[in-house]
């Protein structure tokens, strides 16, 4: 899935809780340029619905988000 | 919405209760997270989760005040099921065995987003709370005048 994305940041937001996940890839988008993209690993699976949302307020672009075993997979890219 | 764009929510926090702070801090950094303006305006039984753990209160009632109601945001008691503390410790366990953040860092982590807290300065007075008891990263005391124009310019208006 995605191989042809090149990422610029990996988090791991495992474990994490609501609203965690989506602070900490708020916190760290201003850490790729502008462009860049983000693969972000959580378990909460609130994340699912969290982490488009934050995107769509903020104006950055979630390019895919998937659950792989039990994990949520999401590649987030900085759009401004 | 400010003069820069940004959307933004203003909630007051007039409960001391545990749980409740859990949905104030919860909303408030995951709006800043959102890039929102957030403005939290403490009162009443609010004061404690912006204290320090000191002992507050001039007056015999102010200091009996501080006494019974004294200690920091960790001293927070769940709403329902309190059983003088055991809720508290109970509710604690559970939520450390989920990997929930405590309510400090929670409140930390608000201020370090960037979240804007103001004491109330009415109930301060009242309660004998100085803003000196206060964890740094709270704003100077305002009224309700301040928080009226901060609520009217927000998408979002909360009280809790």
């Amino acid at each position: 899935m995605s191989d042809d994305i090149k990422v610029d940041l990996e988090l791991d937001l495992k474990g994490l809780l609501c609203p965690l996940p989506m602070v900490r890839v708020s916190q760290n988008i201003t850490n790729v340029p502008v462009g860049g993209v983000i693969r972000a690993v959580a378990t909460d699976p609130g994340a699912m619905a969290d982490i488009p949302a934050w995107a769509q307020s903020t104006g950055n672009e979630v390019l895919s988000a998937g659950k792989e075993g039990s994990e949520f997979v999401f590649l987030v890219k900085r759009i401004k | 919405m400010d003069e820069s764009g940004k959307k933004s929510l203003a909630m007051v926090v007039m409960s001391g209760d545990m749980d409740k702070l859990f949905g104030a801090f919860i909303i408030a950094n995951g709006a800043a997270a959102m890039g929102m303006d957030v403005t939290m305006f403490f009162t009443f039984w609010g004061l404690r989760a912006i204290k320090k753990n000191v002992s507050t209160g001039k007056t015999f009632f102010g200091r009996m005040l501080g006494a019974m109601y004294g200690g920091d945001i960790m001293k927070a008691n769940p709403s329902k099921f309190s059983f003088g503390g055991m809720g508290r410790w109970m509710f604690g366990k559970m939520m450390g065995g989920h990997n929930v953040q405590k309510l400090s860092e929670m409140r930390d982590l608000a201020v370090e987003l960037g979240v804007n807290m103001y004491g109330c300065q009415m109930s301060m007075d009242v309660m004998e709370i100085p803003q000196e008891a206060f964890i740094d990263g709270v704003k100077e005391p305002v009224g309700v005048g301040f928080f009226l124009l901060k609520a009217q310019d927000a998408e979002i208006q909360l009280f809790i």
